[in-house]
This record gives C-alpha cells, sequence and structure tokens, in this order.
C-alpha cells in the first residue's frame, strides 16, 4: 500500500554527498558525461555552430556529412549540425517546461487533495482517474488541437497530460506523511493548514518530486519531439529535433543523415536523463541506501 | 550442571561487517531448563539467537568465532539441508511480531501443518487432524473451525498462539522465543506466559526466552544472562541475580525500574548511552557509565567466572 | 486547587465502513491545576483518542471538554489555535513526532511562530533555554533529529511542547519506546518539569509501573469507558474493579514480595466495533452476574469496605 511513497524514511543528503553518491554507477557517469556535452552544445550554440540554422543553401541540398558540414545539409541547404545545436537548446528547454508543469500541478494537486481528504480527495481522484483514461499522446494531441501548435503549446499539453501520474504519486506518498505524528504535532501546536502543507508535507515530498521529474523527462523530451514529428510542435523554420526527423523521413534511402543525427540527438538525450534519473532514485530511495 | 547441556554456545563471536556485535559469548542450557537472556536494545541478545538457528543474515553478518552445540552437533558444521532439517523440528522458533511472521496468504491450518508434512512425512489428512489437536493445545478454541482461517482474521494474541502451534508442532526439544510478548498487552502477555510455561512442562522442552523485560525474566526463567553491548555481564539463577545482582550494569538497571522504586521519587538513572559496537574500548564496556569503576575498569576486560553466579566485573556489588 | 480540565461524557466514534467504532465512549474526569492524572488501559480502549480528543486533534462526537472553564468543543478553528498556547501534547514515537527535515532549532521555535510570539532574537533565546531545561546541548538547535539517540529526541519533543509554557500537557505513552535504563531519565525529567514549571498532566500509559510512578490519581479504562479512578495508592493498595485487579495481577515484577496472585483473563479485549451488552467486561469477569449482560454499571461512588470508590461495577 505504502510502496509508492519513499518520502517517509528518505535520508537527507547534503547536495555534495548527493552529488557523488549519484556518480557512484558507471552508468549514471556515463549518462551525465552525455547529457553534460548536450546541454553545453546548446548553452554554447551561437558560439559552437558553424553556421547559422536557419540559413538556407549555405551548402547543397542534401549533402552528405563532410568536413566543412559534419553532420551533412538538409533538403534547403541547411546546415544538419547547427540545427541540432540549436535544436538541443529547445528539445532540453521544452523538456524541462514540461516537466516543471506536471510537477508543480501534479504536485499541488496530489498534496493537497490529500491533507484535505474526505468529499476533496473523492472528487479529486475520480478526477484523476479520468484524465489517466486517456493515453497521454491522444490527450496532449487534444489540448494542442484546442490551443493550436508551437513548441510552447506542445509543452503545455504534454505537461498537463503527465500531471495526473504525477498527482496519484504525491497523493499516496501524502497519506502516508499526514498519518505520521509529526503532522499531528504540528496541528497539536495551532499550526494552520497552508503551514502544514508547505513547512511540513512539502519538504517531505521533494525528493519524491525529484525523482519523478528526473524519470519524466526523458519521456516528456520524446513526448513534445513526437508531436513536433506528427507537425504539431515546433514549426518550420525552427529547428527541432522532431521535426528534423519528420523533414527528413522523404529522403531517408539517399541522404540517411537527415534523420539519423536528429534521432541520434533525440536518442542520447533521453538516454543520458534516464540513465541519471535511474541513479537519483535509487540514491534517493532510502530501502537502496547503504547498497548505494 | 551435571547433565549433558541440550545447547552449548561456546565464545560465540560475530560480526556485522567489519563491526564485533558479538564477543565471547558463552552460556549452556541443560534439556528442560529456560534460561533468560536480558539486555536493553543493540545488547546483541537478538543476534544471539538468530546465530543459534543459523538464521542470521550474511552478508552482512558474519560468525567470526565460538561453537554452538546443540544435543552434540555442532551447529556451526552443518550444511543448509541437515540445518533445515533441525529447524522447526528439534528447535522451533517464535518471534516479537506476530502478523509478519506469518503469511498472509495460507491459513493458519496450512502453516502448521506444513512443518508437519516437511519435517514428519505426514500427509495432509493426518497433517489436518494434527493441527487441530495442536490448537486446542495453544488454546485456539473449537480448533477445527479455525483451520481455515487467515492470519489477519485473527487476534495478536491469537496470531501468537498460532505461531507457538508452529514451533512446537514437532515436539521440539528447545525452543527459542526472541520477544514473544513485546507486542502484546499485559494480560494477554500472562495468558501467552502461562501457556509457554504450562507447555514446557508437558513437553519437557527447554526454552531461551529473549527479552527487555526483566520482570517477565524474573518470573518465568530458571536462569538468567545479562547482556551489555555484545557480552554476557552476568549469569545466575533467576532468584538469586534479582535479589543480589552482583554485576554493576545489572543493580543499576534494576534500580532504574519504576517498579523499584516509590511511586513519586526520583529515579536512580544511568548516565550517558551505551557505546557504539565501534566505540568499544580495551577494558569493561561499561566502566565509562558505571559508578563504582575503579581504575583497572577502564584498562582490562575483567573475565566471566564461573558458575553458578558467572560474572564479568572488577569491583562487583 | 482549582480545576483546569472538566470532561463530561465525552464520545468520539469513529465511522468505519459497516460499523461504527466507539473509541471513546461517555468519558467523564476533571484535572486539577498542577495535578497529574494517569490513564492506564490496554490496546484499543481508547486512552489515546481521549488524549488527541481533549485537544480536539480529534473531533468529539459528543460531551463536553472545559478547559479553564470554557467549553472549548464548540470553538472555530482559529479560536481553537489561541487555546492551543496552553495545552500541549508529547508522542510516544520519538522518531515519528519530529519532523525529519527540520532541524531542532526550526522544530522547538515552531510553536512560538506560529503563535507570533517574540522577534526572531527573544526566540532564539527561549529555543537555547528550552533546550538547556531539558537536558540538552545548546548547539543541538542547528543538527537534524536522526542524529538523535531516541531518549534525546523525546527531549527535543518535551523543548517543543513546552516552549509555550503550557498549563496542560497531555503525555502520550512518553516512554514506552525507550529502552529501560533509558526510561527512567525521561520520567525524571517530566517529573522535574511538572514541579518547576506547575505542569497539569494526562499521562497516558500502558506500562502500570511508569503510571504508578508519576501519577497522583488514576483512571483505568476498558473499551471506551472508565472503570474505576482513584487515587494512585488506592488503586494499588486496593484495586476494586475486576478489571483493574486483572490487569495489576498481570504485571511481572522481579520482586518476590510484590507479585500478586495471578487472574487470568479468559479470551481477548472485545472488537470495539461489537462492544458486549451490559458492562463490556461481563464476557471475561469471573464474577460477572446475569444482571451484568443485561445492564451497564455507571461510573458512581460506590461503597466498598471501609469507604467507598468511584467504580463503574455491581459488585459494590
Amino acid at each position: 500500500m505504502t510502496t509508492a511513497a519513499p518520502a517517509a524514511a528518505t535520508t537527507i543528503l547534503p547536495p555534495r554527498r548527493l552529488i557523488a553518491r549519484t556518480l557512484g554507477a558507471p552508468g549514471a557517469v556515463a549518462g551525465s558525461i552525455i547529457l553534460a556535452v548536450l546541454v553545453f552544445g546548446a548553452i554554447f550554440a551561437p558560439l559552437l555552430s558553424p553556421f547559422d540554422p536557419n540559413a538556407t543553401r549555405v551548402c547543397p541540398r542534401l549533402a552528405a556529412p563532410s568536413f566543412t558540414h559534419f553532420f551533412g545539409c538538409d533538403l534547403f541547404g541547411r546546415d544538419i549540425f547547427s540545427r541540432i545545436l540549436y535544436g538541443a537548446r529547445l528539445s532540453l528547454a521544452v523538456g524541462l517546461l514540461t516537466v516543471a508543469i506536471s510537477l508543480v500541478a501534479g504536485t499541488i494537486f496530489g498534496m493537497v487533495i490529500a491533507f484535505l481528504g474526505g468529499r476533496v480527495d473523492r472528487i479529486g481522484v475520480r478526477l484523476l482517474d479520468v484524465m489517466l483514461g486517456f493515453p497521454a499522446i491522444v490527450l496532449a494531441i487534444l489540448i494542442v488541437a484546442v490551443l493550436g501548435v508551437g513548441a510552447f503549446n506542445a509543452a503545455l499539453a504534454v505537461g498537463i497530460s503527465g500531471i495526473p501520474r504525477i498527482a496519484r504519486v504525491i497523493r499516496s506518498a501524502t497519506l502516508t506523511l499526514v498519518g505520521r505524528e509529526f503532522v499531528e504535532s504540528a496541528r497539536a501546536v495551532g499550526a494552520s493548514q497552508t503551514r502544514i502543507l508547505r513547512r511540513h508535507l512539502l519538504p517531505n515530498l521533494l525528493p519524491i518530486v525529484i525523482v519523478l521529474g528526473s524519470l519524466d523527462l526523458g519521456g516528456a523530451i520524446l513526448s513534445t519531439a513526437t508531436l513536433s514529428f506528427l507537425g504539431l510542435g515546433a514549426q518550420p523554420p525552427t529547428s527541432e529535433w522532431g521535426a528534423m526527423l519528420s523533414a527528413g523521413r522523404e529522403f531517408m534511402r539517399y541522404a540517411p543523415w537527415t534523420m539519423i543525427f536528429p534521432g541520434l540527438a533525440l536518442f542520447l538525450a533521453v538516454m543520458s536523463v534516464n540513465l541519471v534519473g535511474d541513479r537519483l532514485s535509487h540514491v534517493l530511495d532510502p530501502r537502496a541506501s547503504g547498497h548505494g | 550442571m551435571a547433565e549433558a547441556p541440550l545447547l552449548a554456545v561456546e565464545s560465540l563471536s560475530v560480526a556485522m561487517g567489519v563491526t564485533p556485535v558479538l564477543e565471547d559469548v558463552s552460556f549452556r542450557i541443560a534439556p528442560g531448563e529456560t534460561l533468560g537472556l536480558v539486555g536493553e536494545s543493540g545488547c546483541g541478545k537478538s543476534v544471539t539467537a538468530l546465530s543459534i538457528m543459523r538464521l542470521l543474515p550474511n552478508p552482512p553478518g558474519r560468525i567470526i568465532g565460538g561453537r554452538i552445540l546443540f544435543d552434540g552437533t555442532d551447529m556451526l558444521s552443518l550444511d543448509i539441508g541437515a540445518l533445515r532439517a533441525i529447524r522447526g523440528d528439534r528447535i522451533g522458533m517464535i518471534f516479537q511480531e506476530p502478523m509478519t511472521s506469518l503469511n498472509p496468504v495460507y491459513t493458519i491450518g496450512d502453516q502448521i501443518g506444513e512443518s508437519l508434512i516437511f519435517h514428519r512425512g505426514m500427509n495432509g489428512r493426518t497433517a489436518r487432524s494434527e493441527t487441530a489437536k495442536l490448537l486446542d493445545l495453544v488454546g485456539i478454541p473449537a480448533a477445527r473451525n479455525q483451520l481455515d482461517r487467515y492470519p489477519h482474521e485473527l487476534s495478536g494474541g491469537q496470531r501468537q498462539r498460532v505461531m507457538i502451534a508452529i514451533a512446537l508442532a514437532c515436539r521440539p526439544r528447545l525452543l527459542i522465543a526472541d520477544e514473544p510478548t513485546t507486542a502484546l498487552d499485559v494480560t494477554v502477555q500472562a495468558q501467552i506466559l502461562d501457556l509457554i510455561g504450562r507447555l514446557r512442562h508437558e513437553l519437557g522442552m527447554a526454552v531461551l526466552l529473549i527479552t527487555h523485560d526483566l520482570g517477565v525474566v524474573a518470573e518465568f526463567c530458571d536462569r538468567v544472562a545479562v547482556m551489555y553491548a555484545g557480552r554476557i555481564v552476568e549469569e545466575a539463577p533467576a532468584a538469586q541475580l534479582f535479589k543480589q545482582p552482583r554485576h554493576r550494569y545489572t543493580e543499576a538497571l534494576l534500580h532504574t525500574m519504576p517498579a523499584a522504586n516509590p511511586p513519586g521519587r526520583k529515579l536512580p538513572s544511568i548516565s550517558g548511552t551505551v557505546p557504539a559496537p565501534a566505540d568499544r574500548g580495551e577494558g569493561c564496556i561499561f566502566a565509562p557509565r558505571c559508578g563504582f569503576a575503579i581504575p583497572r575498569c577502564a584498562n582490562e576486560l575483567p573475565p566471566l567466572t564461573e558458575p553458578p553466579h558467572r560474572l564479568r566485573c572488577w569491583n562487583p556489588a | 486547587m482549582a480545576t483546569l480540565l472538566e470532561v463530561v461524557d465525552l464520545a468520539t466514534y469513529y465511522a468505519t465502513p459497516g460499523a461504527t467504532i466507539r473509541a471513546v465512549d461517555g468519558v467523564s474526569f476533571t484535572l486539577a491545576e498542577g495535578e497529574v492524572l494517569g490513564i492506564v488501559g490496554e490496546s484499543g480502549c481508547g486512552k489515546s483518542t481521549l488524549g488527541r480528543t481533549v485537544l480536539r486533534l480529534v473531533e468529539p462526537t459528543g460531551g463536553s471538554i472545559r478547559f479553564l472553564g470554557e467549553d472549548i468543543t464548540k470553538l472555530d478553528r482559529r479560536a481553537m489555535v489561541r487555546r492551543r498556547r496552553n495545552m500541549q501534547v508529547v508522542f510516544q514515537d520519538p522518531f515519528g513526532s519530529l519532523n525529519p527535515r527540520h532541524r531542532v532549532g526550526e522544530i522547538v521555535v515552531e510553536p512560538l511562530e506560529v503563535h507570533g510570539i517574540g522577534d526572531a532574537r527573544s526566540r532564539a533565546a527561549r529555543v537555547s533555554e528550552l533546550l538547556v531545561l531539558v537536558g540538552l546541548p545548546p548547539d543541538a538547535a542547528g543538527r537534524y533529529p536522526h542524529e538523535f539517540s531516541g531518549g534525546q529526541r523525546q527531549r527535543i519533543a518535551i523543548a517543543r511542547a513546552l516552549v509555550l509554557e503550557p498549563k496542560l500537557l497531555i503525555a502520550d505513552e512518553p516512554v514506552s519506546a525507550l529502552d529501560v535504563s533509558i526510561q527512567s531519565q525521561i520520567i525524571n525529567l517530566l517529573a522535574e518539569l511538572r514541579v518547576r514549571l506547575g505542569l497539569a498532566m494526562l499521562f497516558i500509559s500502558h506500562d502500570l509501573s511508569v503510571i504508578r510512578h508519576v501519577s497522583d490519581r488514576i483512571a483505568v479504562m476498558y473499551l471506551g469507558r472508565i472503570v474505576e479512578i482513584a487515587s494512585t495508592a488506592e488503586i494499588f493498595d486496593r484495586p476494586t474493579h475486576p478489571y483493574t485487579q486483572a490487569l495489576l495481577s498481570a504485571v511481572p515484577h522481579t520482586d518476590p514480595a510484590r507479585r500478586r496472585e495471578r487472574i487470568l483473563l479468559s479470551g481477548e479485549m472485545p472488537d470495539p466495533a461489537k462492544p458486549p451488552s451490559g458492562c463490556a467486561f461481563h464476557t471475561r469477569c469471573r464474577h460477572a452476574m446475569p444482571r451484568c449482560s443485561n445492564e451497564r454499571p455507571a461510573l458512581a461512588q460506590r461503597p466498598i469496605e471501609g469507604g467507598s470508590r468511584e467504580v463503574a461495577c455491581y459488585l459494590y
């Protein structure tokens, strides 16, 4: 019953030790290195990219990779390497925004309904069940259909579709915390509802929130790329990995680099984020501590 | 003790990882005798019980020295098959928390019968009728109707009775009871202790009772061994030990009990806390908290004297 | 002495699917200023619910709680928060009752913040004062609860409960999770603070020898009701209710002189969702009469040999 609630006993690790412990496994080290490279590329894209990502005809159409154009060129003669660097900016930013939306809304929702309990909780849980009934991507497409296409709306859509899952986990974690005596003790000294939520419940939920976020980031990057691939996310000429994959698929036969490199970038981003996320959840989970 | 001991633990030492948790623990239990092993949490009493059954989780637990002789057999030299044949057959064990020691998905009849089928080679039907007799024996009325119930349908006291039935199914010669009544209310505790006491006489079995409750030991056991920080510090017949404790730790522990003091009076207390296993010094482990320590206590470990009143103290009462 | 707390016919029922559990079922008692009333009983008797109901951490189903002459059962949340200054609680589990993510200083200062007492500097001074009072080093304020042992954590919980200088402290099994040698330290601390601060206490415990040591009077509970209430000496010298007698006789003693003839009760405490008719104890009572299963004896002063006793039993 309490499997989804590791907060109750999470150990408190100072940030430095947390990082040291997280890097204590080869997978996490590899993931961190790849992620660091991607983040570095994204931040310094203007300095690192040899060409303007949106400038057309910097090279022959669909030119193969070469020393000047590392990853080759696309249909409009744009440099794919530069577009991937700028694409990293968008993909990572959109991914983070997506996760932030799910986490903030999901945490508040789950925490509040569990804390208030009774009818609020029952109605809240029903609502979450209804939302969970839709496949997330269908829900996201529905939201984009209402809000219109675009990278930001795609983030919003995927973010909203991720809320119920987060809210469910946070709700059950909160339920076990509410039963703990320190919450009763806060009530006994006269603490208000908001104070109990903010000062007592939230800090104890944070480790779970961090773990959920790190595990969801990979999926979020992938989902927003999917929307772009379907033409519902970032619009041309914005360089975005999903959109690049989509544009390249017609030339897969004779210019495979138009798909291989955006696909590889997406794969590496998702994999590295997942590797780090898995390790982080392992370190923050008290049942695993001591052996980490 | 003229009689050959049923269980002899000789110089048992156990480590958790690199930290020693039991050091040089020795005691004997004669057939039919009841020995109480008392001490505060972390003193090593449960580790001792698990070591005898070879149930200590390894890693991190490791027996690093000593011998455990049960009925002449060296328990430490047995392979897992031979151990299983002894566990639950000639040595029964009951634990503190009867809810977690019972498997929630099997009926109590199945769980008691399992041991009979495994150790005694009974078929399902004979095991079932024997199980009903066992439930009668441990005082669960209308036993046959109870066979098909699940652990969660029983109260805490009834679950402990079921645990006792499982432990006694094969009429063991030794029962190891690790805090069997700690989770129970005092009136239920009285019932369970009364039950174990009666069965002990009927079956002629020896009991190793592990508890933190000095009162329980005083009323239930023939002899008592007091443990502190991984060592036995005193061992004597129960009446003698509680009337005239000689080790300063035993003495202090008895004095701190509210029942030993007039109501409202300030209770004597033992200053400080039990040292962590890594911080146990050269001398007597109790010396830093002892009101009667002499210079020698800090440097030299006192040896455990010989029976009947064994003692590990340089300056006894 | 003046009455601090007067509980009349208090009831707390829990609705569970299919049944109503009468955790507290018509409890009445008074507590004078500075007095310690021990509440003793076995698990499921309702003693913890009683403590929580008096604080209104659990809402009563019926009855009244008069604290300092005022009925607090009718107060709204805001008014109740103000009364909490005067009534505090220490729980059993020193590992569960302190927020693991707060430093000790934050834990002890919280009641002052909640009630807006003093400024940052005076609060910090008050916190160090309290930490010293309960026997902790002042530098404890900067550390986290998990760095302390069980006994020390219980001291932290006591400091937090006393920082507002309450008139009433409800101690719910405050030493039950501690080792014998640590128990005596905490019992001594509570006894000392009681005298120094003029605290009244409801001391809830299942441990009769602890209750005996700290209480002026004792109330024995069985299945949601008080079956006997009297001074500590009266209860121990001469228990009158058959349940009190059985309870006392069940306690094992190291001193043979203290042992009583054991009265083994048959069966266990009935399910509070389905309490027996009449006297709830009649199913296990060796003196049960036909009347006991039909009528419920009221808790009232009844004549006993050489005096009278507040007891709920038809034997008297």
